[in-house]
């Protein structure tokens, strides 16, 4: 298939999404779950691919996820709430040290770029050691960080361990998606550069990379400061979609949910991790809501077991089940794409064709 | 005849723990030569490439290339007590010189593994064209953006070239571990010239290759030395090979070098019949 077909179906798909998103958005009463887990489902998406970047496609192994969208969000909210509502919001601190406010989305890139400065700091002397000490520094980090946001000293710019709130949040659907939308697209363009070349053959073999005369620390350090940018950015939409915004909120169990998600969708699978965001937010806080109804009945039979909690054992071994019979994901670390389905099908019509042919004869 | 030296190898030892990989080696490779360093299993040979490709800091000793300084250590902190090479203080008292692998390569020097080390999930093209990522000029926006359209087709069109000289066409879109052996060490040598080198070594490059294979490399080997201007350092345990294309031959043996000579000085030296040719046909 030619380039320009490709694109041409791409585009066309793209627009098709948002038209449904759209035609959704119209006929759908807006209390529904669907919409709170299409917007939670595109902000994990976003923060998976860039998690992706990292695991899947360079072959580092960073836990720091829900430390850098702690920065993000809290960057987002520091420079966007207005400075009407700072009184009421610091109240502890005296309305605060920060008094202006700027647009959304330059708040949404300095949560990414303040995140991309803490990933450099952290690389500098991590990233030139030769083991993975990258996962037990960035968790480390990830602690630290919550901790000292709460840290009453820095109340005046951080509001302590009080909520942050009154900031600027979207309703529609579309703004969460338009958002992770072009910053995956980022992503998978620079996967697809001379960049992302050099990253796989870093994950491939770091030895023959470096003989190729790839500067690992060089091109590591741009993969974490990259990945954490984006999961700034999404930690500012997370701000967003949550209206109000708390330090102890951003536990490892967040960092566990979106490495989750990545190795259900496939690790080193673009499309994989943001099908496995959608379903993953789905069953967690969706589909499996019936269970936690402790009156629920077959016919005349109490189903006792069911209660609230219940959900979440039944959750643990989905996952459990996953991980244990899909060892690469459901993806692997193929793409779904239009040439890939393409080819699918066709090879799908040739074998019925020839079995047919076998057939006759 | 002048001859330029593209690589000089002094005093070098490399100690590990209490083990001598390799005990003061001296050689030279100038250009346009085909140098061969051959000794028995476990001699040291691949230490030295790791040695000069920067993989390893030598514990001791230099490295020139082009007549440049380019790699200098003594034995420093626990390795003062520990240091037992022959030549134990010419460098002392100088700035240690480490660059990493990737700027030696960046300087002009490439290698090939001997336990082959490609891209496993790249296909064969892919290889050929993340070796070609060392020369760019873009930078991360400006390849993410797509700017850097015109580098971008001269790499991939320079990769393509280089399939074609190496014969590799028709396999261009396979994953490069689905090759058969002879022609993942052909992708490998392939991989390397990408990065454009002048001096290219070779860690037994015919190795796991029939007569018939080895006789074909033998002559690749020659006809890229010339089509490329290169000059080339390799080790190589097949003797027909080595004997046929080496200019100079140098024999190491327990880390230090035994011999050194063309290849009927080699031949018929004593030294080397005992302790590598003798070794070699009791096998
Ligand atoms: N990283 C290392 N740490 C400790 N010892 C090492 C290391 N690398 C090599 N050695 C030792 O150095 C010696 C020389 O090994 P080397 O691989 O250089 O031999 P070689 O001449 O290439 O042999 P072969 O023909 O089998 O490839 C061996 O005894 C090996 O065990
Ligand atoms: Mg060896």
């Amino acid at each position: 298939m030619k380039k320009q077909t490709t694109i041409i179906w791409n585009v066309c798909l793209i627009a098709a999404l948002f038209l449904l998103l759209f035609i959704l958005e119209q006929t759908v009463p807006s209390g529904s779950m669907l919409f709170m887990v299409l917007k939670k489902g595109a902000i994990y998406a976003l923060v998976a691919v860039s998690m992706n970047l990292l695991n899947g496609f360079t072959g580092l192994f960073s836990l720091g996820q829900a430390g850098f969208m702690l920065l993000g969000a809290y960057t987002y909210a520091i420079l966007t709430i207005p400075p009407e509502s700072r009184a009421s919001v610091y109240q502890y601190f005296d309305g605060g040290i920060v008094q202006f406010a700027i647009p959304v989305p330059l708040a949404l890139i300095a949560g990414g770029i303040v995140a991309a400065v803490f990933a450099f700091l952290i690389g500098l002397p991590v990233l030139r050691l030769k083991s993975d000490y990258l996962a037990i520094a960035t968790l480390g980090f990830a602690e630290i960080i919550r901790a000292v946001f709460q840290w009453d000293k820095l109340g005046p710019l951080t509001n302590g361990s009080n909520l942050l709130r009154n900031f600027p949040t979207f309703q529609s659907v579309l703004y969460p998606f338009v958002v992770a939308g072009i910053c995956i697209g980022l992503i998978v363009l620079l996967i697809n550069s001379t960049y992302g070349r050099a990253f796989k053959a870093i994950r491939d073999d770091e030895i023959a990379a470096e003989a190729m005369g790839i500067n690992l620390a060089h091109h590591k350090q741009l993969a974490f400061v990259i990945s954490s940018f984006f999961a700034g950015i999404s930690g500012g939409l997370l701000a967003m979609y949550q209206t109000t915004i708390q330090a102890s909120m951003f536990k490892s169990a967040m960092t566990y949910e979106i490495l989750l998600i990545v190795v259900i969708g496939g690790i080193g699978s673009i499309t994989g991790s943001c099908l496995g965001s959608f379903l993953f937010i789905a069953c967690s806080e969706w589909w499996l809501r019936f269970l936690d109804n402790s009156n629920l009945y077959i016919g005349d039979f109490h189903l006792t077991f069911m209660r609230p909690g219940f959900r979440k054992v039944v959750f643990s071994l989905i996952i459990m089940a996953i991980v244990l019979f899909y060892r690469k994901g459901l993806m692997g670390d193929r793409e779904f794409s239009v040439e890939a389905v393409r080819k699918f099908l066709r090879k799908r019509f040739k074998k019925g064709q020839t079995a047919e042919g076998g057939a006759s004869k | 005849m002048s001859k330029e030296n593209v690589l000089k190898v002094e005093n070098v030892t490399m100690q590990f723990g209490g083990v001598i990989a390799v005990d003061n080696l001296n050689l030279e490779v100038n250009k346009g030569e085909i140098i061969s360093l051959i000794g028995p299993n476990g001699a040291g040979k691949t230490t030295a490439f790791n040695v000069i490709t920067g993989v390893y800091a030598p514990t001791n000793g230099a490295v020139y290339y082009k007549g440049n300084k380019i790699i200098q250590n003594h034995p420093q902190g626990k390795m003062k007590k520990l240091y037992r090479g022959e030549n134990p203080v010419t460098y002392t008292g100088h700035r240690a010189l480490a660059p990493t692998p990737d700027k030696i390569t960046a300087m002009g020097i490439a290698r090939t593994f001997q336990n082959i080390r490609l891209f496993k999930s790249q296909t064969v093209f892919e290889n050929i064209l993340i070796a070609k990522h060392l020369r760019r000029t873009s930078n991360v926006f400006t390849a993410t953006f797509r700017l850097n359209a015109r580098e971008e087709a001269r790499m991939r069109q320079e990769a393509e070239e280089l399939l074609e000289i190496v014969g590799l066409t028709d396999v261009r879109d396979e994953l490069a571990t689905a090759l058969p052996y002879g022609k993942q060490r052909h992708l490998e040598i392939a991989r390397a010239l990408a990065t454009q080198p002048e001096l290219l070594l070779l860690d037994e490059p015919a190795a796991g290759m029939n007569p018939q294979e080895t006789l074909e490399l033998t002559q690749f080997i020659g006809r890229i030395r010339d089509e490329f201007g290169l000059t080339i350092f390799m080790i190589e345990h097949h003797m027909d090979l080595v004997m046929e294309i080496s200019d100079r031959i140098y024999v190491l043996d327990f880390g230090k070098s035994i011999a050194e000579g063309n290849p009927e000085e080699i031949r018929s030296n004593p030294r080397v019949i005992e302790a590598y040719l003798g070794g070699a046909q009791d096998e």
